[in-house]
């Protein structure tokens, strides 16, 4: 593949995603509709949701492990940011548990 | 505390996970023959996790630049509910650059991060957040370029530091007293529609049948969700 041809493909890629990112500013600019803004306003808890999901998707459900290193962890970071209501601990305590888990340290 | 230390802050998660997320990627390029340089460049003009890595996949297979630009597309769906939810606060910033700059800069996380922030927090606050997470990066990935396999400790499953900051926003959101009714039902709205889509249609195909479900129940519950509100 020649270095013109990889570069092409980058500009490609990267159009592609800016314009979706862009779109609803586009699409939106002169007025908002009713049913948009109220979905920008509900929207954050849902896609939060459904990145978590996204995020969990690869985990191994019905073979060994049966996605207990996922479930293991993503309890203790609940758990421990319902306690203590801190972003960083609740990361860095959860990765490391599932860290320690899927190296089989623990 | 200064606006640019309390977005360094709340970006620390990011820090991390990008970090390590960036250095797969730079790795993985390196190892197809790729040098820093064009790290770099992906990185910086790409500036999405999952189209980079899907790029990868594309040197191997030798893709037409039809199929780039469909597989992108196709991937990166789930950014058009980022635009939407950050309309208004967006539409404020009237520099025209800064306001391009900061919507190209609307990853996963980085949307994360400014949606959840507090509303007394201003547009100086979310450009912070969105240059501070794209710098982390693309120095993860220059980085794993350079170094190639040299890496001396074993990072399998740091990518869960991700997961592990969405989960927080999620805790987080469900235990907010303000629009405690809505936040809930669209939390669940989000989960059920997702999980559901998940089982019916895979893990590869499930994202965008999950985002149109997710808009219909939405559009269904509005009455009762601006009620709440």
């Amino acid at each position: 593949m020649s270095d013109k041809y990889f570069m092409l493909m980058i500009l490609v890629c990267a159009a592609a995603t800016f314009l979706l990112r862009a779109l609803p500013f586009i699409a939106f600019s002169k007025r908002t509709p009713e049913f948009i803004t109220y979905l920008g306003r509900v929207l954050p808890c849902a896609v939060m949701a459904m990145l978590v999901v996204y995020c969990l998707k690869d985990a191994e459900l019905f073979n060994r492990p049966y996605a207990l290193p996922e479930l293991i962890s993503c309890l203790v970071v609940i758990i421990l940011h319902v306690w203590k209501r801190s972003t960083l601990l609740s990361i860095v305590i959860g990765t490391a548990c599932y860290m320690l888990i899927v190296q089989n340290l623990i | 505390m200064g606006i640019f230390k309390r977005a360094f802050k709340d970006t620390l998660p990011v820090l991390t996970g990008y970090l390590v997320l960036g250095l797969g990627f730079g790795i993985l390029l390196n190892s197809k023959g790729y040098n820093a340089l064009w790290a770099f460049i992906m990185s910086v003009v790409i500036y999405s996790g999952t189209a980079q890595f899907v790029f990868i996949t594309f040197l191997t297979s030798g893709a037409s630049l039809a199929e780039v630009a469909i597989t992108s597309t196709v991937m990166g769906a789930r950014h058009l509910f980022y635009g939407i939810s950050m309309l208004e606060r967006y539409n404020k910033i009237l520099n025209k650059l800064k306001k391009i700059y900061m919507i190209h800069a609307l990853t996963d996380e980085t949307y994360a991060l400014v949606s959840s922030a507090d509303a007394n927090l201003n547009e100086q606050y979310y450009f912070y957040v969105s240059l501070l997470d794209h710098s982390y990066w693309v120095a993860g990935s220059v980085l794993g370029a350079l170094l190639g396999a040299f890496i001396p400790f074993n990072t399998k499953g740091v990518d869960f530091s991700l997961t592990a900051l969405f989960i927080t926003i999620c805790t987080e959101q469900w235990l907010d007293n303000k629009n405690k009714i809505s936040n809930h039902l669209s939390a669940l709205t989000g989960f059920a529609a997702s999980l559901i889509c998940l089982a019916a249609f895979g893990r590869k195909n499930f994202l965008i049948p999950a985002m149109i479900a997710i808009i219909i129940i939405l559009f269904l519950l509005r009455s009762k969700l601006s009620e709440a509100n």
